[in-house]
């Protein structure tokens, strides 16, 4: 199985939409654009400290509030590997992997870790940190096909031969 | 095994006789609404498929609500963007008719459908007892290429309402007073399903603005049982009943909350979450720069009425700015032979047209740093109204009113 290790960032709980993305950057016309403004009402500095393949760890309720699918789109964007948190908003939920950013649920990992620690995860099977190894659930086949994608239209592009 | 209403509604749209919480089923939508929140990028998706068709063009209303009329010109080549293609296809489209779950309630939504909207109060259409869903741009372009999608049946959170709510309360008092008991995920991947004899006193303002709020429990759907008053509602907009499914005696329910609705009091919700919600006495005095009445949630003839008793023959604050904003263009009108409108103006309230406004902090009335606003609106997160350091509070018409007029927090009681 597919594994990878990186730096975590820690949010709390109820990190919702207009947290990741507020409503005045949805204008902006890419993705991209909007990228330096994501979790800035919360902390302003956080997406131009993002590199390349961290990875967040959050509370529980992570994603609620809008239907906006910019908010996967721009975690994924930012280069972050996967999100893990204790529970996930539904829409949240479904948008991620029809975007294709990886999220995970964990209850327990949240409150043992610091920001800065680097985590592993081993999809599909266990989380690592310092040592101990925090089980997680499987994701069925057809959905880590998707994600690994990059989401469902580029999963459907690759299906019907277009990419 | 009895089922819930959910569990029946998934039923029926999955072509079989029984599902449990836990099974996922493949499922024919009914209506797909989309709104100019998103509805660009979907085109946009759209445009990279191969071949692309709209499986039942049918099925989809498209509504220009959210920035209406247009602030910017990057939102006109949004719009212009949907409406080209609204005109191409054959898409029912509005544009200034209204919020889009009002619009659809107006004049499309019936009991027992199934309906995606790529928003995420599209739960407010269990009022008339619809399965109502929020999805993202990906899940309603799969749905409106195919006319299917994919869903895990939800667990039920029932609600079994009793008694009457007392003069002065009203159903957004009791809709944020159940969030506050349950939390911001306590119906998370749930339906929540209303009854008992209490819901015969609610009429269908009352019971849009309940469901309408229940995603902010993290509920998947809302739902409520049909009766006399569901059923009169759809007379009188023309339209018939799909299923009037009830849940069975012995269905099963993740829990049952007993509520008799003579114990809600009036309620306001903190910033920056639903669910940090207080009895309104103990925010009476919180300094406020703006209010707001109006929204999907809470800007129906009903809640106008309530504000116009209100206000008449006083004023707004000098230093406050109070934005009536009708939910449609329905409601405007009925407000305007109804001399709402002017009761507002000439308490020296903004009367805005109908549209999503500040509830959604980018078309109109946004507030700046450390601003406060107190609001019949949806959210009330941080930086939602505007600025990342301003505030907002929720409440009912009545307080919403009630505090434009004081300039600070305050209860109808106070006025």
């Amino acid at each position: 199985m597919e594994q990878f290790s990186g730096k975590i960032w820690v949010l709390g709980d109820d990190i919702d939409t207009d947290i990741i993305i507020p409503t005045e950057y949805l204008a902006l016309k890419t993705v991209n654009d909007m990228t330096p403004y994501a979790f800035s009402p919360l902390r302003p500095e956080l997406a131009a400290q993002i590199k390349e393949g961290d990875i967040i760890v959050a509370g529980k309720n992570f994603g609620c509030g809008s239907s906006r699918e910019q908010a996967p789109e721009i975690i994924k964007a930012l280069g972050i590997k996967c999100v893990i948190a204790k529970s996930f908003a539904r829409i949240f939920f479904r948008n991620a992997i029809n975007n294709g950013l990886l999220l995970i649920e964990n209850e327990t990992l949240r409150d043992a870790v610091s920001e800065g620690d680097e985590i592993t995860v081993t999809i599909n099977e266990a989380i690592e940190h310092k040592g101990i190894q925090y089980p997680i659930t499987s994701l069925p086949e057809n959905l880590v096909d998707i994600i690994q994608a990059g989401g469902l239209v580029k999963a459907m592009r690759k299906l019907n031969g277009l990419d | 095994m009895g089922m819930t209403i959910a569990e029946k509604i998934i039923a029926a749209a999955a072509g079989v006789s029984e599902v449990k919480p836990g099974d996922i089923h493949t499922v024919e939508l009914d209506r797909l609404m989309s709104n100019d929140g998103t509805t660009h990028l979907t085109i946009d998706m759209y445009n990279q498929l191969k071949n692309p068709q709209i499986a039942d063009v049918n099925k989809l209303v498209w509504i220009v609500d959210h920035n209406v009329p247009c602030d910017s010109v990057k939102t006109a080549a949004s719009h212009k963007k949907m409406r080209d293609f609204a005109k191409e296809h054959g898409i029912t489209f509005y544009e200034g008719a209204g919020v889009c779950h009002q619009v659809m309630m107006e004049n499309h939504v019936t009991s027992g459908e199934l309906i995606f909207g790529a928003d995420s109060h599209t739960c407010a259409y269990g009022a008339v007892g619809a399965f109502g869903t929020g999805v993202g741009c990906t899940d309603y372009l799969y749905a409106m290429v195919t006319g299917k999608s994919w869903l895990l049946v939800p667990e039920t959170l029932k609600f079994n309402l009793t008694g009457k709510l007392n003069d002065g309360v009203y159903a957004r008092d009791l809709i944020l007073s159940i969030i506050g008991m349950i939390g911001a995920n306590g119906a998370n991947y749930m339906a929540m399903e209303f009854g008992g004899e209490g819901l015969k006193t609610l009429n269908m303002s009352d019971r849009i603005a309940i469901c309408n709020l229940c995603v902010e429990a993290g509920a998947k759907t809302a739902l409520m049982e049909v009766d006399e008053i569901t059923l009169d509602y759809l007379k009188a907009h023309g339209r018939e009943p799909k299923h009037c499914f009830q849940s069975d005696d012995d269905a099963v329910f993740a829990h049952v909350y007993d509520i008799d609705l003579s114990t809600i009091k009036p309620i306001v919700a903190k910033p920056h979450f639903v669910d940090s919600v207080v009895d309104a006495k103990e925010c009476v005095g919180t300094h406020i720069d703006e209010a707001f009445l109006g929204s999907c949630n809470n800007g129906r003839i009903e809640d106008l009425r309530v504000g116009a008793k209100l206000i008449k023959g006083k004023k707004v604050h000098p230093l406050v700015r109070f934005l009536v904003v009708p939910a449609s263009a329905e409601v405007y009108r009925q407000a305007l032979s109804e001399g709402i409108l002017d009761t507002f103006m000439e308490a020296g309230a903004i009367v805005m047209n109908p549209n999503c406004s500040v509830c959604w902090g980018s078309c109109q009335g946004v507030i700046g740093e450390n601003e406060v606003l107190i609001s019949t609106g949806t959210r009330n997160f941080k930086g939602r109204a505007g600025h990342k350091d301003s505030f907002v509070y929720l409440a009912s018409a009545a307080t919403v009113t009630a505090s434009a007029i004081k300039g600070e927090i305050a209860t109808a009681d106070l006025v």
